[in-house]
């Protein structure tokens, strides 16, 4: 690098670079908050979705499913199940619920959790909300 | 060895290299479940030997940074560690700690670990690579801080250079920004947004500071460059990467929930994110070319000039294919990000600990400056099986990639995730078979540790 270009001016370029932008950074998270509430569907988020979230959390469906997007790309998404399985608890509840413990031979297999109908309604209700949360159009389409 | 303290860099590399080992092992597990699909079901579930390989990946990579700013930092701040018994100390409790939590994943299921540790008091597990029970995660903290205080008490009483000052920024941040590991709404959209001031914060902010930082060290050692010249890359560098990077950030909030501003603040800066990876490469290339002497140790340098290139490529050319919103509309957690995930944690910090590990170890087990030629010529056989291995993991996954989103995401008549996943099944077998040919580079890289040969004459 040129003579003219000094190890000061490197350095200002970096502690003034990381000041300016984390603090531009924090007034977006800022603004960010102020948004949230029009898109985030958090008029349903009720206790019970709470707990489903919990349940969801504890049983790491993150480490095989994608959820809006981000997790494992093992398993289906399910950030838009509820509506593939045609706006449906109860299709979700009954597939969870009939996972053999053995899995399927040969097939990516999913674990039977055992759950208890009150931790599945959670985990179901859970999955609603979910799907409901403005996700600018993400998916392209119900396939996720 | 300079200062005799540097010596605590010995056992962590040691068990850095160990975990990696553990960590390519799930790798291939879980490669083989992607085309046997109950294979050691319900043993092992996929999402254990994830969180196993993604957490040893980690842990081992920590171990790494730790490691090298034990041996680094006395060395430039000429002055031995404040305290090694400390460094000693910390090293058993994080390695046994992390042994527990390993063993936690694979002996209980997830949920019954989950109410053993205590999760529903302070819940904050079950978030892709922060599966650690919430006990580990304040271990962890404890951990850093201990390790934090070590090397911030050194660099104060020694000589302060700019390379252990951008390491200690970098290594400051990454415990700062940890700190969100502990933030758990139930509110999903907000969850997900500070998660990635976790994972994006570090990989592509401070952990970029620490890789800078490693790697101009050395690079100063192998080339002896005028330390005014490295320094000043290392400065605009790292200037370049939090420029672009912290506000790059918004290329994860596309489709989350968040504001769609998001769209046009995280295509924007995230596109720039290649530049500080591009003058890595530059800098390093130049840096070797202007060496003023012909250092010994011909691997460490093929180290160092290898993790800029892939870094380069794994981060900024795999991470620009996918960052632009239309385009991640379409690539959003599938294939092409798990390829773009491998060469990049691979190029830009796997690589980096190798090549600290390649400079340091021989000169911390006594061998004067450098392995023998012959133990050089094992380790650059690994260097080359590893990188071409994962340049082809990353190829076949891309392929798989482009496939699974034509079928599944843009064709007229998308077609269900799990029969698009048999008919890319291919991919996935060669995956595997790249798999492989990394873990015989990955022995190769052990067996290099223990040819002897004629040593150089000793410093
Ligand atoms: C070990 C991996 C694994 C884990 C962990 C896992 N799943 Fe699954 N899941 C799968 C696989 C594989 C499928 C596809 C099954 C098939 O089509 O045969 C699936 C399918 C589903 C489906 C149907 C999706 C569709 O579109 O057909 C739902 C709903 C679901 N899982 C919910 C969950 C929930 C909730 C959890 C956590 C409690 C969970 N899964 C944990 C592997 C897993
Ligand atoms: C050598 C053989 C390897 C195989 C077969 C392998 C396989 C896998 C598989 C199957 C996944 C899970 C993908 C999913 O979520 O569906 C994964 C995730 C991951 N692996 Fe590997 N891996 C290997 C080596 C490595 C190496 C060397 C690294 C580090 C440089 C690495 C880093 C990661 C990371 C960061 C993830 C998470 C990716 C993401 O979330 O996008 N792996 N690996
Ligand atoms: C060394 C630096 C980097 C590492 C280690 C890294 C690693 C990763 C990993 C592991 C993921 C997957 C996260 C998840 O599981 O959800 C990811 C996602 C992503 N990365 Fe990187 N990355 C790096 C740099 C970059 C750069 C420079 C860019 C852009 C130019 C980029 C663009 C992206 C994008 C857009 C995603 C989201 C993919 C999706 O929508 O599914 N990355 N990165
Ligand atoms: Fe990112």
């Amino acid at each position: 690098m040129s003579e003219t270009f000094t190890k000061t001016m490197a350095r200002n370029i970096f502690y003034g670079g990381a000041v300016f932008f984390f603090l531009l950074f924090l007034a977006l998270t800022y603004d960010t908050h102020g948004e949230l509430p029009k898109r985030d569907n958090r008029q349903n988020l009720t206790e019970k979705v709470a707990m489903g979230k919990m349940v969801w959390e504890e049983n790491d469906c993150i480490g095989c499913h994608t959820l809006l997007g981000e997790g494992a790309y093992f398993a289906p998404e399910l950030g838009n199940v509820y509506k593939r399985f045609g706006n449906s608890k109860e299709a979700i509840i009954a597939f969870i619920k009939s996972r053999p413990a053995e899995g399927v031979e040969g097939r990516r297999s999913m674990p039977q959790f055992n759950l208890s109908d009150e931790e599945l309604d959670a985990l179901a209700e859970f999955l609603k909300y979910t799907s409901e949360i403005n996700t600018a159009g993400w998916p392209p389409n119900i396939q996720g | 060895m300079q200062y005799s303290s540097q010596a605590v860099a010995k056992p962590y590399f040691i068990a850095a290299i160990g975990l990696f080992v553990g960590q390519i092992l799930f790798g291939l597990i879980m490669g083989l479940q992607y085309v046997w699909g109950d294979f050691l079901f319900p043993e092992i579930p996929f999402n254990v030997a994830r969180m196993v390989h993604t957490n040893l990946l980690i842990v081992w990579l920590l171990f790494g940074f730790m490691g090298a700013a034990y041996y680094l930092v006395p060395e430039e701040a000429e002055t031995e560690l404040a305290s090694p018994k400390l460094a000693l100390a910390l090293f058993w409790i994080f390695l046994v700690a992390g042994a527990l939590t390993i063993l936690g994943y694979l002996l209980v299921p997830y949920s019954g670990l989950a109410k053993l540790t205590g999760n529903d008091l302070f819940p904050t597990m079950g978030r892709e690579f922060l599966e650690q029970p919430t006990i580990t995660k304040i271990g962890i903290v404890i951990v850093a801080l201990g390790f934090l205080y070590n090397i911030t008490m050194t660099i104060l009483k020694g000589r302060k250079t700019v390379i252990s000052l951008v390491l200690l920024i970098g290594l400051w941040g990454l415990a700062v920004f940890f700190l969100f590991a502990f933030f758990n709404p139930a509110n999903l959209v907000l969850d997900k947004f500070y998660w990635w001031w976790v994972v994006h914060l570090w990989v592509e902010g401070v952990w970029e500071l620490i890789l800078g930082s490693i790697l101009a060290f050395v690079l100063i050692k192998t080339t002896g460059v005028d330390r005014e010249i490295i320094e000043k890359w290392l400065y605009v560098i790292i200037a370049m990467t939090l420029i672009t990077g912290i506000v790059g950030t918004g290329h994860h909030y596309y489709w989350i929930g968040t504001p769609e501003y998001w769209q046009w603040l995280g295509s924007i800066f995230s596109a720039l994110e290649p530049i500080p990876f591009f003058m890595m490469v530059i800098f390093a290339f130049n840096m070797v070319n202007q060496r003023r002497r012909e250092h010994p140790n011909k691997a460490a340098v093929l180290w160092a000039l290898g993790t800029p290139v892939m870094a380069f490529l794994g981060a900024g050319v795999w991470g620009f294919m996918h960052t632009l919103s239309p385009v991640n509309y379409y690539t959003h957690g599938t294939q092409i990000t798990a390829a773009h995930g491998h060469m990049a944690f691979y190029g830009a910090y796997v690589m980096v600990v190798l090549a600290i590990i390649s400079y340091a170890m021989p000169i911390l087990r006594g061998r004067a400056a450098a392995n023998s030629p012959r133990a050089q010529v094992w380790e650059m056989w690994s260097f080359w099986l590893m990188t071409i291995s994962i340049v082809f993991i990353t190829l076949f996954l891309t392929g798989a990639g482009i496939l699974q989103v034509w079928l599944q995401r843009v064709s007229e008549n998308p077609e269900p995730f799990m029969v698009v996943q048999e008919k890319i099944a291919l991919f996935y077998w060669m995956r595997e078979v790249a798999g492989v040919f990394f873990l015989v580079g990955l022995v190769v890289y052990l067996i290099s540790f223990f040819i002897g040969g004629e040593e150089e004459a000793t410093a």
